[in-house]
């Protein structure tokens, strides 16, 4: 019996992971396919185009890669910190301290924490625009400090794994409340640290809804805004194999920065949500 | 802190030294000169920046740097970015204004009756006798209602049916584009010829949408009127007619711009023909009959070469692309001279037709091309610039509204849901009418 | 020193929580509130032209009612969320179960777990144009099923909607699969193995075991897994508008509700857009209650 269980374990293992690794294998095995064969079929057998792919999205000067590698990883980089260092303050602030309207704030965090973004996109972008912030960092970095889902994530761990009893030794010893949740506090909460800030930075960098409306120059386009461009902006010169190329080039960051930290997040989620 | 966190708030606050990251370019006034240094162009795709850097670039004046702004047409996303940015107009320094914005056949109404466009006459300095070659509809449909020019275009885009050669062999008994123009004179013929390739396991067409534009071209009303929706009954024969192809299996069900649609023109294809304008032939399909597109592009390589084009059952004209300079721009003198350059100057109309294969807009020379010894390689050496001409003489726009683009848009999207056959003609109609009315509020049914 | 042992902290309550709020005021509440107070007026862009704003009430709401069928779309999104949630529900449970089993021992587990995390990876505007291409009529599936002799003629799946529907909700279930089981198999190592052991000493089957230990214990899990995933169905949007160009292809049937708002934020309709974010907030806050009762109760049970 515990044999069969076994078995059919195993095959819907095997199964799932095929199905979960296919789409991967498909987007490297597209950026090494030139245009024509992609648009003729499929292959799930690598070509030898990957170079000639690389050379064309690169000397492609509206898309310029680089720059926009290099404003993905400052935005997602800053995004990811900043919502997870100041989720981690507000959900100190509610854990740690009693005061008078904790409890609505609590109530108001939970209701919003709901809250489609989009439902709020038009006024945000005409505020964006009264601001003079258009086709700046600002507007994309700086909202992330409230970040509700990532506040409720970090609260739910420090029920788990915050004994208040450390904090009252760090007071004993003259810490102040700063300084001790800085050193203190904070690397308790690693490992939720780190699940929330591969989530925050995976969520931010592949994010088109927000860039594209309010990037505007060349030098400011994130990656996702550059494949939209690839994509759609010319059917008549559309080249897939540079689509797909931007899409590997896209990936492979996430998916080396996701492979090294997957132990710990894996665990980080595990012990987070134990209370559930 | 963890290490991770450190490196985190090390790049967050190095980069708040970086100005640059987070500013929008130098704001930099220019002080006291009649022209600004910034040419800033706003355009959907690379088309006019590549004719502008193969014709124009060299004749640049070194101080000035050109921008291109390039947002895509998808989800309206280009006309978006374009409304923002002339509203704000007033509101930013000269260098970010912009100079140059370039607009579609499609939703160029939007733009020609406001006064954001500039003069072309008076503001400009193009005069008359500058545009006397130019097609006079490219003239009118870029006229506001006060008579004034707002835009001018290097290309006409006068349409045609593009059959491949060995099934038109196959089918009709000749490659020949006389005999093939005989055998698709009228839309009785087209059909008959339909029947005909289909015998032999071809499809006439490659999917719904390809006729399209011959019909929506010879509109006799426009979209709206007043502000009522006003349905033309040349667009009820494009229904009709498509029904009737999809079912009888005429055509091969692709989307158009979708991958089986190019797939009909590869090598092994099996659609007949392509409706086009100049663009589609060297641009579009071009590329997409090739085997190896590194290769040379000669008979061989795929389908190349393998193609002819011929007026077809009616006359139409295709998109375009004009070039508006904007209101509030600093660079009057430079936008006078692009607009010379690629629009007016006789050479380098002939080049661009030449090199890129659009037939562009000056009437004289293209007269002169299609009396030359042209050969246009694609199409099995054929001068088509003749048979352009032909359909040229009787584009008439005066049906085009400010609501093309969304209309076609929404129409195809209703329409295919009928061709599929998921759901009624009526159904196929509300879903219209809902998808119009949320686009264009101010519109009724 | 003395002083300092009663002193107050309240203080560093408000000092904690003012960032969030400052910006969240600034940034999200600022615009939704004027999101709202447009939903009252008629206003919008013809072209360059701007209509409006007229104050008209409550007529935005009656035409996204009544008209436009937002029912339809709520509707829509909730069958699309269902699709994918069931099976998505059922094989996360079945894995975590395994993964969890300390009869099984399953071997290579964190390399299981590695993997059906994978997908959550890719850009969902990458993965459906994948999807796309693999679906398409002339595509990859289809001439796998025609030359292994399944079918005759292609499947034209996005010409339909049950295929189109099913197609999403295959996206959304690859997608987010990796993610519940992780948090299930979290629940399950939560449950005190003691109870496995008895009752195996009693002689309960696998399947006992399951439905009489597991689930019950799991419940609060199952209800937090269920609200999450709920939250991002409600906010279903880039997998279905790419995939059905936009439309909600067949004849709107795919159409979700951010879609529909998405169509209001293209044309600049500031009122009907106002509305229709009304709408889904009512929905959300209904739902946001459900939750707020249940996290309540786990937070001051902790206690």
């Amino acid at each position: 019996m515990l044999k069969l269980e076994r078995t059919i374990a195993y095959i819907v293992l095997i199964f799932m992971t095929c199905l979960s690794l296919f789409p991967f294998i498909i987007l490297i095995v597209n950026s090494t396919r030139l245009h024509s064969d992609i648009s003729k079929g499929f292959s799930i057998l690598p070509s030898k185009y990957f170079l000639q792919n690389w050379i064309n999205l690169f000397s492609d000067k509206n898309i310029p890669i680089l720059r926009a590698l290099w404003n993905s990883v400052l935005i997602s980089t800053l995004t990811a910190s900043l919502s997870v260092y100041f989720s981690a303050v507000t959900a100190y602030g509610i854990h740690m301290y009693s005061f008078k309207g904790k409890e609505v704030a609590f109530r108001f965090i939970m209701l919003v924490m709901m809250v489609p973004p989009q439902v709020s996109a038009l006024g945000f972008l005409r505020l964006i625009m009264k601001m003079n912030l258009l086709d700046n960092f600002i507007p994309l970095i700086i909202p992330t400090i409230a970040a509700p889902i990532v506040f409720f994530f970090i609260l739910q761990y420090m029920k788990s794994s915050l004994p208040f009893e450390i904090v009252e030794a760090a007071r004993i010893d003259g810490s102040g409340e700063i300084r001790t949740f800085n050193t203190i506090v904070l690397p308790i909460l690693k490992p939720a640290i780190a699940v929330q800030a591969i989530f925050g930075f995976v969520g931010s960098w592949n994010n088109y809804f927000m860039p594209a409306l309010i990037i505007n120059s060349k030098g400011n386009k994130t990656i996702p805004i550059l494949i939209a461009q690839l994509r759609s902006a010319d059917y008549m010169k559309f080249d897939l194999g540079k689509v797909y190329m931007l899409i590997f080039i896209a990936i492979v960051p996430l998916m080396i920065v996701y492979l090294l930290l997957s132990k710990y997040i894996i665990r980080g989620i595990t012990m987070g949500s134990v209370k559930g | 802190m963890t290490k991770l966190t450190r490196f985190f708030f090390a790049l967050a606050i190095a980069s708040l030294f970086v100005p640059s990251v987070f500013a929008n370019g130098n704001k930099e006034d220019s002080k006291s000169m009649d022209q600004g240094k910034v040419l800033n162009i706003y355009a959907w795709n690379d088309e006019f920046q590549t004719r502008f850097n193969d014709y124009y670039a060299a004749k640049l004046p070194a101080d000035v740097t050109v921008n291109w702004i390039i947002t895509p047409n998808a989800d309206n996303a280009y006309q978006n970015k374009l409304d923002e940015a002339l509203l704000a107009q007033d509101s930013v320094s000269n260098d970010e204004k912009i100079d140059i914005f370039l607009v579609e056949a499609d939703y160029a109404l939007k733009y020609v009756d406001t006064p954001y466009t500039l003069d072309v006459n008076k503001t400009i300095g193009l005069t008359d006798s500058d545009l006397a070659n130019q097609y006079q509809y490219t003239k009118d449909i870029m006229t506001d209602s006060k008579g004034v020019l707002k835009g001018v275009s290097w290309q006409a885009c006068p349409g045609g049916f593009i059959y491949r050669r060995s099934i038109a062999e196959d089918v009709i008994g000749s490659s020949d584009p006389k005999d093939v123009q005989a055998a698709l004179d009228s839309w009785d013929k087209f059909d008959s010829v339909a029947a005909e390739a289909k015998a032999k396991d071809y499809f006439m067409l490659s999917g719904y949408d390809d006729a399209f534009r011959v019909f929506s071209d010879n509109m006799s009303s426009k979209w709206v009127k007043g502000n009522k929706i006003n349905i033309d009954p040349s667009i009820e024969r494009w229904i009709d007619m498509t029904k009737e192809y999809t079912d009888l299996g005429y055509n091969n069900k692709a989307n158009l711009w979708s991958a089986e649609s190019w797939g009909g023109a590869a090598v092994d294809g099996r659609v007949f023909g392509y409706f086009g304008p100049g663009w589609f032939v060297d641009f579009c399909l071009g590329p997409a009959t090739l085997d190896d597109p590194d290769a040379e592009k000669t008979i061989g390589n795929g389908s190349y070469g393998d193609w002819g084009l011929v007026k077809g059952p009616q006359g139409f004209s295709w998109g375009g692309t004009w070039i508006c300079g904007a209101a509030g721009s600093d660079n009057l003198d430079l936008i006078k001279d692009i607009m010379y350059t690629l629009t007016v100057d006789e050479d380098v109309l002939v080049a661009i037709a030449q090199d890129k294969g659009d037939f562009t807009n000056n009437e004289a020379s293209m007269a002169r091309l299609a009396a030359s010894d042209y050969q246009n390689s694609f199409l099995g050496g054929q001068n088509h610039m003749a048979e352009f001409l032909e359909s040229a003489k009787s584009i008439d726009r005066s049906s085009m509204s400010a609501y093309d683009q969304g209309m076609t848009e929404k129409l195809m999207n209703s329409f295919s849901d009928y061709f599929n056959g998921t759901v009624t003609k009526e159904q196929a109609w509300d879903n219209f009418y809902t998808a119009v009315l949320e686009l264009y509020p101010n519109l009724s049914k | 020193m003395r002083k300092k042992k009663f002193i107050s902290y309240s203080k560093w309550g408000y000092l904690f929580l003012a960032p969030f709020f400052i910006i969240y005021t600034i940034f999200a509440l600022i615009p939704l509130l004027s999101t709202f107070y447009n939903s009252f007026f008629e206003n919008y862009r013809v072209g360059l032209t701007q209509v409006g704003p007229t104050f008209i009430g409550l007529d935005n709401y009656k035409e996204i009612l009544t008209n436009a069928g937002v029912p339809k779309y709520a509707m829509n999104t909730l069958i699309m969320w269902l699709l994918g949630f069931v099976p998505q529900i059922v094989v996360s449970l079945l894995l975590s179960v395994w993964f969890a089993s300390s009869a099984l021992k399953i071997k290579g587990q964190s390399f299981f777990k590695t993997v059906i995390y994978l997908p959550n990876l890719i850009m969902a505007a990458a993965f459906s144009m994948l999807f796309f291409t693999l679906f398409s009529d002339a595509g990859p599936i289809n001439s796998i099923l025609t030359s292994a002799g399944l079918i005759n003629e292609p499947i034209r799946y996005l010409s339909m909607t049950n295929t189109s529907r099913g197609l999403i909700a295959l996206m959304n279930f690859l997608m987010w699969y990796g993610n519940t089981t992780i948090l299930l198999m979290a629940g399950i190592l939560g449950i005190d193995e003691s109870l496995f052991e008895a009752a195996r000493m009693d002689g309960a089957t696998s399947g006992q075991i399951f439905s009489k230990i597991i689930i019950p214990l799991l419940i609060p899990i199952l209800v937090f897994v269920m609200i999450t995933s709920l939250i991002g169905g409600i906010q279903m949007f880039d997998v279905p508008q790419i995939l059905t160009k936009g439309d909600g292809l067949p004849n709107r049937t795919t159409m979700t509700l951010i879609m529909y708002l998405n169509k209001h934020l293209f044309s600049r309709n500031f009122g009907l857009a106002g509305a229709v974010s009304v709408m889904i907030f009512l929905i959300t806050a209904v739902l946001s209650f459900i939750v707020y009762n249940f996290s309540m109760k786990s937070y001051y049970a902790d206690k």
